[in-house]
């Protein structure tokens, strides 16, 4: 039965390959996400201009922290929307 | 002493002539209350990604200093009085970067020592019995 289930998820989410990606700034080592730096923030605002969740873009869980903080401080300062539209 | 990062943004109806004077006048403010600057940028005039004060724009200056702490109330609230500035954001930066330096110290000894990881665990193991004994 838990073999169906992982079957389905594949077929139901094809853009994705099964295999899990190391998250992106682990692979580069990045230790600090700089608010400032709106091109790296940009990669994870789609397009309503909300947060990408990491279900979707494979950041690991800490990174995603730093990654959520350093967008709210820039949608603060005006270098990213709160919305899109 | 804490390292501090103010970003604030300046009116677009400051001549890009004068915005330099801006500057120096939130520099006062902070040495002032007895922070010292070790950085200051100007980094320019960009578009806001959403209107502010009916604003399209605005230059963009970034100071980072060393203060105790205590006077940040004090230069937010000068900052807030001044209506040349639109908006600012003080981020402490010292934790971030003592976890950067210790992360960068991390990975450079697992660097030098790669062969060393598989013992690692014994040496703890021994260095805990050099302490019963």
């Amino acid at each position: 039965m838990a073999n169906s289930t992982t079957t389905e998820r594949t077929t139901t989410i094809p853009y994705r390959s099964r295999r899990r990606r190391e998250c992106r700034f682990c692979k580069e080592h990045v230790d600090f996400i700089d608010y400032k730096d709106v091109k790296t923030l940009m990669d994870f605002i789609p397009e309503r201009g909300k947060i990408l969740p990491r279900r979707l873009s494979g950041v690991c869980a800490p990174h995603q922290r730093m990654l959520a903080r350093a967008i709210k401080r820039a949608r603060n300062m005006a270098l990213i929307p709160y919305v899109l539209d | 002493m804490r390292n501090y990062e103010l970003l604030f943004i300046i009116s677009p109806q400051v001549a890009d002539h004068e915005v330099e004077g801006v500057i120096e006048q939130v520099k006062n403010h902070l040495t002032d209350l007895g922070a010292t600057i070790t950085k200051v940028e100007n980094m320019g005039r960009r578009k806001l990604a959403y209107e502010i004060n009916h604003f399209q724009e605005g230059t963009y200056a970034l100071i980072q200093f060393e203060s105790q702490g205590g006077e940040i109330g004090e230069l937010e609230r000068r900052l807030r009085v001044m209506d040349q500035v639109l908006r600012y954001l003080t981020v402490r930066l010292d934790r971030d970067l003592r976890r950067i330096a210790r992360m960068k110290r991390k990975r450079e000894r697992r660097r030098s020592e790669p062969a060393r990881a598989g013992s690692a665990k014994e040496q703890r193991g021994g260095k805990s019995g050099e302490r019963k004994a």
